[in-house]
């Protein structure tokens, strides 16, 4: 048993974390309700539950690369391949298809190919431990959207529309209202949270985030969780390819152009630390509708797209210096007593 | 007692054996190969003129981002802070506010300035992990170049005869573009090898802890580095207006990418702490050379970015097998 004393400062650490992560979701739900009232406010059609669906299907294919990319981060990691990773599997669909002209063949290839590059990331970073993956990923991200480029060249591969059940996969939805995809967004997004936070591999990776050396010595493989983690977001980018084609129909060499920085940022708003180790699912879960709302907030008001871009961005940062504000101010507040 | 042996020959093993000799020997290489391909048709007046005008403002870009990368961090807004630059000094030059070619540059200059520093003062004084700053920055800047345009274009007619014409005039035979990389250059190797300020570059990043120790302001130096870099990144906004002759608001997009590709085949490490500035122009110039000769040796253009990433992955790679190697080697050396 520790001493007296060591317990007591251990005890109130533990919570002192605590209450600080409860802040900080309580922080993105006022956000959440902020940029809802505001939407409110702006449109009435904007509670009109069919159009807001409409519009929430419109960022889940970015989404859903969100979600390994929190697992990614959480490791301490950066994955830039995504995108490249996205626009290569929708290509190899369009193409196998127009080839074959089978679409589950196209499918099964893009899941394959997706899930290929991840795990090339995978290899090369495990292999290669002492790599940094933000220049690995970029590499392999230039790499996946050179491909594509080579396929398709200045043209595009397309014709899956013609397919009504494929189209379906995205525009389809349970009831006349919640679409397909929003049912697969949320169940997949519970699996994942789950997995970060009820799970043993959850565990081991806060671990390896918090500090990789102690936790290999403490017998966790370290190594095998990254391939596997990267894997996963290479799959997860196939599964989103397949959402892409049949949103939509057609796919050329600049696709999902950006897919990375978005899925970090989310993520990052969503209070996950880039330093690896720190922040909820539910966190990252409540940014990105911040987001995707804000974004559909803003257009309801005609703001040109760079302009969103500037709110998006000041937002992002507002949000990532608030703990060192906070920081500072209550500093300041004990000097003062 | 083993280095008392190695002592003499030491020096010129260890010239021929570092990594900028190596990346040079690649480089002559690579020229070599590709004038054999191309018939003859590389290493001609036009060529590299073109080469040393076209790729001028990376090279310079480059070395910003060397500073950048020595202390640890990553900038990945200078693409954008390229464009805010560049896209208000051509807007003054347009509405005639601006007279001068010499003040444009400037101006330009300034304007990158104060980008790079609000970067610096986010990420020491507000403690955000660089690559996140920045990526919110990008997008900030970024947009403000849309905005202050109005999404429109500056176009040729309206810019200074003496800003376009810099970028096409020539000084002893060399490019004016390329005259400033030199002179880039030779400051890079000053400053970071013979100033006290450029040591302490190096210190804040190889060991933040014992530079903090020793007495080194480590907030200073970061929110100087990022300006100075700014600057730089102003500098090129000038450079690359001043040579297309039109300002853009999605000018440079992505530069970043390349311009951390140059760097980390230069031999410049993503922990910091290590990398020269002749081993980054090196980096950007096989970078540059690669880019332009693709089409001369017969090479279908859509394979570029393709080849680009796989020789980033390539270099990425021999950089680690060449450490691990030396790593050995120095264990063994110790005798353990």
């Amino acid at each position: 048993m520790a001493t007296k004393s060591g317990r007591t400062i251990s005890s109130v650490r533990e919570f002192s974390a605590k209450s600080l992560l409860i802040r900080w979701e309580f922080l993105l739900i006022l956000i959440f309700a902020g940029v809802n009232i505001m939407n409110i406010s702006l449109s009435p059609y904007y509670l009109d539950a069919y159009n807001l669906f409409t519009n929430i299907n419109g960022f889940l294919t970015k989404a859903l690369v969100a979600l390994p990319m929190a697992y990614i981060l959480l490791l301490g990691e950066i994955d830039l391949s995504v995108g490249g990773n996205v626009c290569l599997s929708a290509t190899v669909l369009g193409v196998v298809y127009n080839a074959s002209g089978n679409i589950w063949l196209g499918i099964l290839a893009a899941i394959a190919v997706g899930t290929l590059c991840g795990a090339l990331n995978g290899l090369i970073l495990t292999k290669f431990s002492e790599l940094a993956p933000m220049i690995v990923t970029l590499a392999t991200n230039i790499i996946f959207r050179g491909l594509s480029e080579r396929i398709l060249g200045d043209g595009s591969t397309g014709g899956m529309q013609k397919i009504e059940w494929f189209t379906q996969l995205y525009y389809g939805r349970v009831g006349n209202m919640v679409p397909y995809l929003f049912i697969i967004f949320c169940v997949l997004a519970l699996v994942f949270g789950l997995v970060m936070h009820k799970t043993v591999l959850g565990r081991q990776m806060f671990a390896i985030g918090e500090n990789s050396k102690a936790a290999e010595y403490a017998g966790i493989k370290v190594q095998r969780i990254r391939m596997l983690v990267y894997t996963l977001a290479g799959l997860i980018c196939g599964i989103t390819a397949v959402f892409y084609c049949s949103w939509m129909g057609s796919v050329k060499s600049n696709a999902c152009e950006g897919y990375e920085l978005e899925a970090i940022s989310m993520c990052v708003l969503g209070g996950i630390s880039t330093a690896g180790g720190k922040g909820t699912f539910t966190g990252a879960f409540i940014a990105i509708f911040i987001v995707g709302l804000l974004r559909y907030g803003l257009n309801l008001i005609n703001l040109s797209g760079q302009t969103i871009r500037i709110i998006l961005g000041a937002l992002l940062i507002a949000v990532v210096l608030y703990p060192t504000i906070r920081d500072a101010i209550k500093n300041r507040k004990k000097a003062i007593k | 007692m083993k280095n008392t042996k190695n002592k003499i020959p030491g020096k010129i093993s260890g010239l021929l054996r570092s990594r900028e000799s190596s990346l040079l020997l690649v480089m002559i290489l690579l020229v070599a190969v590709i004038q054999w391909r191309s018939g003859g048709m590389f290493l001609t007046g036009t060529v590299i003129t073109q080469l040393t005008q076209n790729y001028a403002y990376t090279i310079v870009l480059s070395f910003g981002m060397l500073l950048v990368l020595l202390i640890g961090g990553i900038d990945i807004a200078i693409g954008a802070t390229l464009a805010l630059s560049g896209m208000s000094t051509s807007l003054l030059m347009a509405s005639g506010v601006i007279t001068n070619p010499f003040l444009a540059f400037l101006f330009s200059i300034l304007v990158g300035m104060a980008c790079g520093w609000i970067i610096g003062v986010t990420i020491s004084k507000g403690k955000v992990i660089p690559i996140i700053a920045t990526l919110g920055l990008q997008y900030i800047f970024r947009g403000l170049t849309y905005m202050v345009s109005g999404s429109n274009w500056v176009s040729s007619d309206k810019m200074l005869a003496g800003y376009k014409s810099f970028a096409q005039g020539s000084f002893l035979g060399i490019n004016n573009l390329f005259w400033i990389v030199i002179i880039m250059f030779v400051a890079m190797l000053v400053f970071l090898k013979w100033t006290s300020f450029g040591r302490q570059i190096y210190e804040v990043g190889s060991n933040p802890e014992a530079a903090k120790i020793s007495g080194i302001h480590i907030d200073r130096v970061k929110i100087a580095v990022y300006t100075i870099n700014g600057a730089i990144a102003g500098l090129a906004g000038a450079m690359y207006t001043s040579m297309y002759a039109t300002a853009q608001g999605n000018m440079a997009n992505g530069a970043e990418m390349d311009v951390i590709a140059a760097c980390v085949i230069g031999g410049v490490s993503l922990n910091g702490g290590q990398g020269s500035a002749t081993g980054v122009f090196l980096g950007a110039a096989t970078i540059a050379i690669i880019s332009k000769s693709l089409s001369l040796v017969g090479i279908d253009a859509f394979w570029q970015q393709a080849l680009k990433g796989g020789i980033i992955a390539v270099a990425v790679l021999i950089n680690v097998i060449v450490q691990r190697n030396a790593a050995r080697r120095a264990l063994e050396r110790r005798e353990i």
